[in-house]
């Protein structure tokens, strides 16, 4: 409270000081009969001056920032297209620099050197048509060329992946990140969002996955037969707004249920390899250095965005739909370390849509290893890693149908 | 005085109502409240708008603080926000966004679409045009009345129980849907909603009217094309805002709907705070798309007014003509047409297809070629001009200079490639803040200082305009300027705090954190310069100089009428107009600047 009232009472005071400066200044100004909409050359010349003042505040600034700085302050890219894309990015960035440098002078020399000056007329100059071609024309040109080296590389970007690409999905939710791997078949299980389960949070479908979402959604905690037995209770005494809510639950409840069931007619029990030798991983992204990646993205709540700024990266990844990107990261994170000369340093993939509260702590460490060691940890992995093992169906007592909070602590552990 | 009583409601006019028509008995509230005319609307709007832009700058300086000093206890900021939302002087995480969102939204929004436009096409329209008023009156004072209404209820947002929206001002579904996902998605979002609603109503009602009084009521010899730029500017502007803000309309309507009446517009397929959603095959992309179409013409509506105000400052105070008055013309209209065509420049990575993406890379560098030419004009217009480096022209100067440095950043956004890796990172907040806020908000400092005589009927103080303008222009380049470098560090944008650096590139967190508080620094210097500007304007309001006749010896109608403000605007018939605007320094001619009024002489060329 002593605070805020010193604040309150230093800004009066400021004010105060403010309004008496001025009385003093319109007083000496009233003396040497100035006016207000007569800049004097005094005023005029100094503004000048403070101009190109300014113009080697502003330069001077960016050559420091970029000395300190640089624009690749994320570092060398460490993904094969990423090396395309600094080229033109630093092609890009000296085309603007120059015209920022150029148009920048140009402006704050002319307001310099074109100050009133007594007995000087301005040169009525209204138009001159051979000039403006040349400034339509320039960079119409100059844009042309940035156009078609841009698409070109956006073409190299989102062409489709070879078939020698590893698929590997990423889940996104508020706010962590899961991975996928396709598993010795490269194909990644089919999913649907009303399997999400505690031992299914990816939803993937199998035979034995659409039962339990079945069954925990029918006789789970907090499944139909709960809440009905809840709702016909008479002993029960509930606020209306309790009450409304639960028959709305209900309501929700049954209409999935009706999908699920048909989701169970149609579902070809062939499929459910796929998914099952699929490998679920959390924390940390391994990938193996020079291999290409099909990455395909999943959103479970709100929009994500799966941003990798060391591969130069980035894809949305929106609930309902399923986005794409591949790239070939090809610097292993031992020798970009060294490269760095920064031992703790590790690649990473940061969310970078706006998603809730902890949108800033969203992030997974992605780890390039080279061939032989990805791949002994990917069969490591192989067993217990996979969808077959972590899954356990739940038939006597499933839990809720979704609890995240207690979902993330039980199905990492095994994973891990 | 005893207009002093009325200081508290800022819709102050230091005279005595002089009125030809005779009815001097016009009360106060009918005079100050209620008023159809055109100018003490425009002042209304001006006030409004101030007011609203301290508040959003306020905002910016308590989240600056956070990015600054992560976890660090402020005075300041539990001043601001209390226990409730800061405990110990530390904003919550919740809070930081819903501050982000509500800063963005009233900048782009209220002080930038409503305060510009409100303020300088009410005041300008009539005025530059020859006319007695807008075209309807009372539609114009619904038009203001919306939109205090609607910045009441956006204000009024910030104090409810589970806080404002906290989506970002784009409010991108399911984020914005879903109370469950962020608090500031309950009662805080359906009440932007509603705000905004109500904007897009006023900004309607008022853009129809400047349209319609550009049409229709310009004055005898008033041809299109002797129109000084600002009123192009202004009627383009507004032509954009008819023809994007109903999309925004629908857009928000249908995020209405999925969040009340259970619809799927946007949702699908969603799990959110262990609730199973049936929501089913609708699209978060739809909304992008709609939200887009209006939001970069938004951009335009932003910036276009500031462009024609500047030109008009350029022009008179070089004491030069501006250069390519049809080229500008045309750059204004190109711009206009080509913001309908750019929208996809936003959702390159939203998984929308890149053939798709392929022709919004294209169309959006086209938009650089209109906004190249205008910017060489500025420069032309300069060339070899006899300068009075009035604020205004100082404030016009800056913003050419942040319209440049802005501008050439939009490069790198608008090349599909390249915004991979630097979309939603500080890159992007860097290059919208200078192109879009800074030149906005510098036009319109410029347009306050150089028709303040217009609006008061006297002077503001110059030197605390100068004062003003370095500190402003400084201050902006310090705040916006290394932000760039945030960006290409790799820091995405509406992050609380970066300290999840640490876990794996301590030197890109340096070089973050040491950004972050010079950035802060400067904010703070700028906001502390802006006090120099709301005392200049409020003593000047009341205590200046008394304005001459003419102070900028400009050649547009509005110094034509008398310092005080009289209803019809000229005592007896309206102003005649025989030339374009800019016959600055007219070779043949005694003084270096010829009014509209001024007939041809005889042999005289028009321009
Ligand atoms: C005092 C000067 C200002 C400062 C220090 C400032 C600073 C910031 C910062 C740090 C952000 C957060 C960026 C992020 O995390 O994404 C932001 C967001 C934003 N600002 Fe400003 N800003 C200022 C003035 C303005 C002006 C004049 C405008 C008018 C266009 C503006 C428009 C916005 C918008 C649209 C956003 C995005 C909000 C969102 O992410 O939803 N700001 N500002
Ligand atoms: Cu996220
Ligand atoms: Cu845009």
């Amino acid at each position: 409270m002593g605070t805020k009232l010193i604040i309150i009472v230093a800004l009066v005071l400021g004010g105060i000081a403010i309004a008496q400066l001025m009385r003093l200044y319109e007083l000496s100004s009233k003396m040497s009969k100035s006016d207000e909409s007569e800049v004097g050359t005094r005023d005029n010349n100094l503004n000048g001056r403070l101009m190109l003042g300014f113009m080697a505040f502003l330069f001077l600034g960016f050559i420091w920032l970029m000395m300190e700085f640089g624009w690749t302050g994320r570092g060398e890219a460490a993904s094969v297209h990423g090396k395309a894309y600094d080229w033109l990015l630093d092609l890009n960035f000296w085309i603007i620099i120059i015209v920022f440098f150029l148009t920048n002078a140009l402006l704050f020399v002319f307001a310099f050197k074109y100050t009133k000056k007594p007995g000087v007329k301005a040169f009525y100059f209204p138009h001159n048509n051979k000039l403006e071609m040349i400034w339509t024309i320039v960079p119409a040109v100059v844009l042309a060329v940035i156009i078609i080296l841009g698409l070109r590389t956006w073409n190299d970007i989102t062409a489709d992946s070879g078939k020698d690409a590893i698929n590997v999905e990423l889940f996104s939710k508020q706010f962590d990140w899961t991975a996928r791997y396709a598993g010795d078949d490269n194909i990644l299980g089919k999913f649907d969002y009303k399997l999400t389960t505690d031992a299914n949070e990816l939803a993937l479908m199998t035979t034995a996955t659409i039962d339990t979402a079945i069954a925990s959604m029918e006789s789970g905690v907090n499944g139909i037969k709960t809440i009905e037995s809840k709702l016909n209770d008479p002993s029960l005494i509930m606020v209306p707004e309790e009450r409304a809510k639960m028959v709305e639950d209900l309501s929700r409840k049954q209409r999935l249920i009706r999908l699920l069931y048909q989701m169970r007619e149609k579902h070809n029990s062939k499929i459910d390899a796929s998914a099952y030798d699929d490998v679920i991983q959390k924390d940390t992204l391994y990938l193996c250095e020079n291999q290409p990646y099909e990455f395909t993205f999943r959103a479970k709540d709100v929009i994500h965005s799966a941003y990798f700024p060391h591969f130069r990266a980035q894809m949305n990844t929106v609930p309902g739909v399923v986005t794409r990107f591949k790239f070939t990261p090809d610097i292993s994170t031992k020798s970009m370390r060294e490269k760095k000369n920064d031992p703790a340093f590790n690649y990473v993939l940061m969310c970078n849509k706006i998603c809730g509260g902890a949108h800033y702590k969203m992030k997974m460490i992605v780890v390039v290893l080279p061939k032989g060691e990805y791949d002994s940890w990917m069969n490591s992995k192989k067993g217990p890693g996979s969808f077959k093992s972590i899954f356990q169906p739940v038939v006597e007592a499933p839990a809720p149908a979704v609890e995240p909070a207690t979902a993330d602590s039980t199905a990492v552990a095994p994973v891990v | 005085m005893a207009a002093v009583a009325h200081e508290a409601h800022g819709h102050h006019d230091s005279h005595g109502h002089h009125d030809d028509h005779g009815h001097h008995e016009e009360g106060f509230v009918s005079k100050y409240i209620f008023s159809q005319d055109h100018k003490m609307i425009g002042k209304q709007f001006l006030m409004t708008a101030i007011f609203m832009g301290i508040v959003a700058m306020i905002l910016s300086i308590l989240f600056r603080i956070q990015l600054a000093w992560p976890g660090e206890g402020s005075d300041f900021v539990s001043f601001f926000l209390g226990e409730e939302w800061a405990p110990g002087g530390v904003m919550k995480e919740d809070m930081y966004l819903g501050l982000v969102t509500i800063h963005g939204t009233i900048m782009v929004f209220f002080l930038l679409t409503g305060g510009l436009s409100g303020t300088f096409s009410n005041m300008l329209i009539p005025l530059q045009l020859g006319a007695r008023d807008m075209a309807s009156g009372f539609l114009n004072m619904l038009s203001y009345w919306f939109f205090l209404i609607s910045s009441l209820i956006m204000l009024f947002s910030m104090f409810v129980e589970s806080g404002p929206a906290m989506a970002g001002w784009t409010i991108y579904p399911p984020l914005s849907a879903l109370p469950q996902a962020v608090s500031g998605s309950g009662t805080g979002m359906t009440l932007w909603l509603v705000s905004m609603t109500i904007f897009i109503a006023s900004s309607l009602i008022g853009s129809l009217n400047y349209i319609v009084t550009v049409l229709n009521l310009r004055t005898k010899g008033m041809k299109m094309t002797r129109m000084p730029l600002t009123i192009w500017a202004f009627f383009v502007t507004a032509v954009l805002g008819v023809l994007s803000f109903p999309v925004l309309l629908s857009a928000a309507l249908l995020l209405m709907m999925d969040r009340l009446a259970g619809t799927s517009f946007y949702l699908s397929d969603i799990i959110v705070g262990g609730e199973m959603l049936t929501n089913h095959g609708g699209s978060p992309l739809l909304y992008q798309h709609l939200f887009w179409f209006l939001g970069h013409p938004e951009v335009y509506i932003v910036l276009l007014p500031a462009l024609g105000l500047s030109s008009e400052i350029i022009s008179t105070n070089a004491r030069k003509p501006i250069f390519g008055y049809r080229a500008m013309i045309g750059s204004i209209l190109a711009i206009g047409f080509l913001s309908f065509i750019v929208w996809g420049h936003h959702m390159f990575v939203t998984g929308m297809n890149p053939f798709l993406g392929s022709v919004f890379v294209f169309t959006t560098l086209l938009i650089a070629i209109p906004s190249a030419v205008k910017v060489f004009n500025y420069l032309t217009t300069l060339w070899k001009g006899s300068l009075h480096l009035t604020p205004a022209m100082m404030f016009a100067i800056g913003l050419v200079s942040t319209f440049i440095t802005g501008g050439v950043t939009g490069i790198i956004l608008a090349d599909s490639a390249l915004d991979i890796a630097v979309h939603d990172t500080y890159f992007v907040v860097a290059h919208f803040h200078i192109v879009m806020g800074m030149s906005a908000v510098l036009g319109m400092f410029a347009g306050v200082y150089h028709w303040f005589p217009k609006m008061f009927g006297r002077m503001m103080n110059l030197r605390l305009g100068y004062a003003h303008f370095w500190v402003t222009l400084v201050g902006a380049y310090g705040v916006f300027f290394p932000m760039h470098f945030v960006g290409l560090a790799g820091a995405p944008r509406r992050y609380y705090d970066y300290s999840a650096y640490n876990e794996f590139d301590t030197s890109s967190l340096d070089m973050i954190m040491d950004l972050n508080i010079i950035i802060t620094f400067f904010a703070i210097i700028a906001a502390i310069g802006q006090l120099l500007f709301l005392f200049n304007f409020f003593y000047s309001i009341f205590r200046g100089p008394k304005a001459p006749q003419n102070p900028w010896k400009s050649n547009t109608l509005e110094w034509t009428t008398p310092v005080e403000h009289i209803h019809g605007n000229w005592p007896g018939e309206l102003p005649t107009v025989y030339r374009w605007p800019y016959d600055y320094s007219k070779p043949g001619s005694e003084v270096d600047f010829i009014p509209q009024t001024v007939p041809l002489a005889d042999g005289e060329e028009e321009h």
